[in-house]
């Protein structure tokens, strides 16, 4: 459910326009990497603002843990170990939704209103919408979206649109102990990125710069790189990141075949209901609701 | 700290060293990257492995573990070889001139007077010469050969940078670039900070190697300074607040000492610790000692603590020796205890040699642990297979365990790093029967009184005295305590000045230890603590943190001991006419009538510069001491000693003085150390973020964050072994045997120590058999029982391993 209903400009799969009743800033996250100790404050408090739990997994030989994003886990650190012309660094990202100003996942969404675009510029999935197909994750240029196990739904970084909408800066933001995350409208975030750009080529970091790529309108999560003109040693951040061509073809000739698909795919449920009855309560939700 | 987490923000060089500030305190870190982004400070960081606080560092240096001391020794021979010291300071705030007694030699890496029997030093020869006017002489050209300077520059002219690379294994090169980057704050505008933790403590030379970052910190005139300072960032969030309050064997409140076995008479004991001044008009703060001394004993005993009875001397306990942890399990493995009470404790993960643990637990008659959690300590005879194998048939100690409320669940104030005392309120109620701290203690007390008042005993005084005016007796509150440790007049009180004015009424709140008496007209629980809970209310939950200076001193934010000083020894931050040396950073100067400024003067506030008191009141001699007089227990000038395991079986400086000579080890346990051929790796054990000791295993998202037991080696290493990154392998020291899976890393590095390449192997400490994380091995079952010759901290820091593929 929308928690802002008056200010989304986009949504999936939907051709009615969208309620334009209020305008809000552009906001953005600037992720300063270079600040950035790996701490995974940003994890924990991901995690408890947002009532998820991932599993006490296991270690890979890496401090990277959980070890990839899933339905829980909706931001990672991710820790790369690189050699350059000054030596090793052990360059520390925080991977999530970069909330992108053409969102692939969006683009891609065949269930009508599962993913909006606040007029802030937050991406948001209305689960209630979402249909568990996919096409989100095949949609994203930066793999991050993940289908959860339980519910069959998809789940990501909300950029905590709950907390914007009342005027809080994101989770994350908050309890990083450095300073290394800070949230304001995109404007005055990159003009912060610049200062601390000034800092870093002092230190010798020549290529030091604002991580904002065009490829996909810009984002709203924008990261400050020590070496922003190889974004790739940071454990795989694309260079030119853009919308896949698939989902452009989806999105052109292919969108009418894929409307009968979808229709063949309400029928099927449909006769699925018919065959096998409602699905059952399974002894986990009962227990939360005994709860 | 001598300074606080806020100053920081103030350095312009910052060395991590000895610590890992970014992973073990990532929100005191906030202020190095502070002032990284806001003062263009240069971060240094010198580790055996490059860490998380190495990943934001402008330079990262490594060393090998146990070795500081060499590497700061070359800093002081790099310092005084170039001339890059500040000289006005060495000549007026140190005992660099100061010229030391005929007797004191140094030769082949022992001082004069040891006693290899006793493993200690007669220490009568580390002393100044002393005039007839009973001061002590000095040089002030610093040309004398028996000076402090000379002797000290002829100490350090053997850690050259071949030596230091050669024991440090630290690359010339790089070892170079640091010492140049610390003596560009040798000038009076610059300065610089040492920020370490138990990196530098846990070890057998721990005392020594703070005392040498010291000792670069005087030559460089950085104590006192903003920005600058020895700066230990503790481990606790109230660790600060336990050494406070003197809950060590030989302390009391307020760094005040037990008396020894043989101090019997309380004249002599108060005489021996009011030390009177070195040199002329020295204020020697220590002087007081009485007035601090006899106000605690009437806190704790009231009308019964009278002149007549010496306020109580004879009830104090007499020490025969030091009981710190280690010797405390000792004589429980030698059966010589029956009960242990255990309080906020879990020795079994928290004290080395975990087989030795066992063996002194099993041997108690009972266990009393007070503590929020089901901890390894209070479970110690549950088998846990592998990772906890005992017989627990075999084991008959009775455990008791009390459950105890956590600090979100109570008010209080907790003492940080930098010695503010910050009060706090009660989060959530405390779950089932846990209790306070506070409220058990007050159970077992007063059921402990009423059986000596019911069945007398040899001695009932010191417990059916005590004083016990609490509103609920059995649940003392912490407001009621706070104002006790303040103190308050037992009399009035009156000016010194003018005896017919009465500043303080019987009964009020002191205003700080200034009005502390020596005749028992005050009660004071602990001095340094004096001036938190005065007639003005609760100082320690102020929150003002308006900073008219911008230097971070928010005076009117809670309260820093002593006197609310946010920066120690802040004199220093003025040349001898009181002008500051850096007048970008005020913190005090003189005003031609009294010391003012944006901190409370450390000196008396109207001593005129000319009169020359010396900036560091509590030394007799009112300077920083270069050399340490007979203060240290192995020598006082720290000198490099190899840890007791060391991988390269020698000590390059003098192969047969190899480990600290006066370090204590006991008997059985000199056997359980391990030889290099054995065990080829230096081993090093520490915390990571995601974790806090062996606590937050039991919470689900810090398991979450880190879940499985890992141990750190490096890429070559792993090479040689046929390991791979998520292997699982095993490492066993002389002591013990533990599986963790292989974190295989480019940030650990081989090193060449003279002439031998050594590996590190790096082993996080926070898996257990209790809580919700992975099960995993207690890190201790590998560590060596020995300690650091003056505070016995154990060594945790270095030892020896040998690792295979599991």
């Amino acid at each position: 459910m929308s928690l802002q209903s008056l200010d989304i400009t986009r949504r999936s799969a939907t051709t009615t326009a969208s309620p334009g009743q209020r305008q809000t800033t552009e906001v953005a996250k600037l992720i300063d990497v270079t600040k950035c100790i790996g701490c995974k404050a940003c994890q924990v408090a991901c995690m408890e603002w947002n009532d998820t739990r991932d599993d006490i997994g296991e270690n890979h030989g890496v401090y990277d843990n959980p070890a990839d994003l899933t339905a829980n886990s909706w931001t990672v650190m991710r820790y790369a170990e690189v050699e350059t012309d000054r030596g090793l660094e052990w360059l520390i990202r925080k991977d999530g939704c970069m909330h992108c100003a053409e969102p692939g996942c969006l683009k891609a969404c065949p269930a009508p209103g599962a993913i909006v675009q606040y007029r802030n510029g937050i991406v948001d999935f209305q689960e209630g919408n979402c249909i568990g197909c996919g096409y989100c994750i095949t949609g994203c240029p930066f793999n991050i979206p993940r289908l959860s196990k339980k519910d069959s739904k998809v789940y990501k970084c909300t950029l905590c649109s709950d907390r914007v909408a009342v005027g809080l800066e994101p989770a994350c933001v908050k309890t990083c102990p450095t300073g290394a995350i800070v949230f304001g409208s995109k404007e005055d975030m990159i003009r912060h990125a610049e200062e601390r750009i000034v800092d870093l080529k002092q230190r010798g970091y020549a290529k030091a710069g604002l991580y904002d790529p065009q490829g996909v309108g810009g984002t709203h999560v924008m990261y400050v790189l020590h070496h922003a003109d190889r974004p790739e040693m940071y454990c795989g951040l694309p260079k030119d990141p853009a919308i896949g061509p698939l989902v452009g073809v989806w999105k052109g000739a292919a969108k009418p075949v894929a409307s009968l698909a979808l229709g063949m795919i309400a029928v099927g449920a449909f006769a699925h209901y018919v065959a096998n009855g409602p699905n059952e309560v399974d002894e986990e939700n009962e227990k939360e609701h005994k709860e | 700290m001598t300074n606080h987490w806020v100053d920081i923000k103030n350095a312009n060089v910052i060395i991590v060293m000895g610590g890992n500030a970014a992973e073990a305190h990532p929100c005191g870190f906030k202020w190095v990257t502070e002032a990284k982004a806001h003062n263009q400070a240069t971060l240094v960081v010198i580790d055996p492995r490059f860490t998380r606080s190495a990943s934001v560092a402008d330079l990262y240096a490594p060393v090998r573990t146990g070795t500081d001391i060499a590497f700061l020794g070359g800093v002081i021979n790099y310092l005084l070889s170039k001339d890059r010291i500040q000289h006005e300071y060495v000549k007026s705030y140190t005992n660099a001139s100061f010229l030391v007694a005929e007797g004191f030699t140094f030769e082949d890496g022992l001082f004069s007077g040891y006693d290899a029997g006793g493993r200690k030093y007669d220490r009568s020869t580390w002393a100044y010469q002393m005039g007839p006017d009973g001061y002590a002489l000095v040089d002030e050209t610093l040309q004398h050969p028996r000076c402090v300077f000379q002797l000290m520059k002829q100490h350090f002219s053997r850690y050259t940078p071949e030596a230091v690379s050669n024991i440090c294994g630290t690359p010339r090169e790089t070892f170079l670039k640091v010492c140049e980057i610390i003596a560009t704050t040798s000038v009076p505008d610059r300065t610089l900070t040492f920020l370490y933790a138990l990196g530098w403590t846990q070890h057998s030379t721990g005392s020594q190697i703070i005392r040498t970052a010291a000792m670069v910190q005087l030559l460089l005139g950085n104590i006192g300074m903003a920005g600058g300072g020895v700066n230990a960032l503790r481990g606790h969030s109230n660790i600060q607040g336990l050494t406070d309050l003197g809950l060590l064997s030989d302390l009391l409140p307020g760094y005040l000492t037990l008396p020894r076995e043989q101090e019997t008479d309380f004249k002599a004991y108060l005489d021996k610790r009011s030390i009177k001044p070195l040199r002329p008009g020295q204020m020697s703060y220590w002087q007081n000692y009485p007035k601090f001394h006899v106000s605690l004993m009437k806190s704790w005993y009231g009308a019964a603590a009278t002149k007549e009875n010496n306020f109580c001397f004879d009830w104090l306990p007499k020490l025969d020796k030091v009981y710190d942890i280690l010797q405390v399990f000792e004589l429980m493995a030698q059966g010589q205890l029956n009960g242990y009470f255990c309080q906020g404790f879990n020795p079994l993960a928290a004290v080395p040699n975990k087989a030795k643990l066992v063996k002194a637990l099993s041997k108690l008659k009972y266990l009393v642990v007070i503590d929020p959690l089901a901890t390894e300590t209070s479970c110690f005879w549950e088998n846990h297979g592998e990772y906890h194998d005992v017989d627990s048939a075999k084991i008959s100690t009775e455990v008791l365990r009390l459950p105890s409320t956590c600090f979100a669940e109570e008010n209080g104030s907790l003492t940080n790093s930098g010695r503010w005392l910050q009060w706090h309120y009660q989060g959530a109620r405390p779950p089932g029967e846990a209790k306070a701290d506070t409220e058990i203690m007050a159970g077992i007390f007063l059921k402990i009184r009423e059986l000596y008042r019911k069945e007398g005993g040899p001695f009932p005084d010191a417990i059916a005295n005590l004083t016990w005016n609490y509103q609920i007796p059995a649940a003392p509150s912490p407001e009621e305590l706070a104002m006790e440790y303040n103190g308050k007049a037992l009399e009035d009180l009156t000016d010194p000045k003018d005896p017919t004015k009465v500043i303080l009424k019987k009964g009020q709140q002191l205003d700080g230890f200034g009005q502390l008496k020596d005749d028992g007209s005050t009660a004071c629980g602990c001095w340094i603590y004096s001036g938190a809970w005065t007639e003005k209310g609760n100082l320690m939950a102020r929150r003002d943190n308006s900073d008219p200076s911008g230097l971070g001193n928010t005076l009117n934010w809670g309260f820093a001991w002593p006197a609310n000083r946010r920066v120690l020894y802040n004199r220093a931050s003025c040349d001898t006419t009181g002008k500051p040396w850096d007048p970008k950073r005020k913190l005090v100067y003189w005003d031609g009538a009294k010391w003012a400024g944006a901190d409370v003067p450390d000196l008396k506030p109207d001593a005129a510069p000319a009169d020359g008191m010396g900036p560091f009141i509590m030394q007799a001699e009112g300077v920083g001491r270069l050399f340490a007089l007979d203060k240290m227990a192995e020598g006082p000038f720290p000198e490099h000693y190899e840890p007791f395991e060391t991988p390269i079986d020698t000590n390059p400086l003098h192969p047969k003085v190899i480990s600290n000579p006066a370090a204590r080890v006991f008997r059985g346990d000199a056997d359980e150390f391990g030889k290099g051929q054995q065990y080829p790796y230096a081993a090093t054990t520490y915390r990571l973020t995601e974790h806090f000791h062996y606590w937050t295993k039991h919470t689900r998202l810090s398991s979450i964050m880190q879940p499985e037991q890992f141990v750190e080696i490096g890429e070559e290493l792993a090479r040689e072994k046929g390991i791979r990154g998520g292997d699982k392998v095993r490492v066993w020291s002389h002591r013990g045997s533990i599986k963790a899976v292989a974190v295989v890393t480019k940030r650990i590095r081989p090193l060449k120590v003279n002439g031998k390449t050594v590996h590190h192997v790096g082993i996080p400490i926070h898996w257990g058999f209790k809580g919700v994380a992975r099960k995993g091995y207690l890190a201790n079952v590998l560590t060596p029982f020995v300690g650091d010759a003056n505070t016995q901290t154990p060594e945790f820091k270095s030892f020896l391993v040998n690792l295979e593929k599991a």
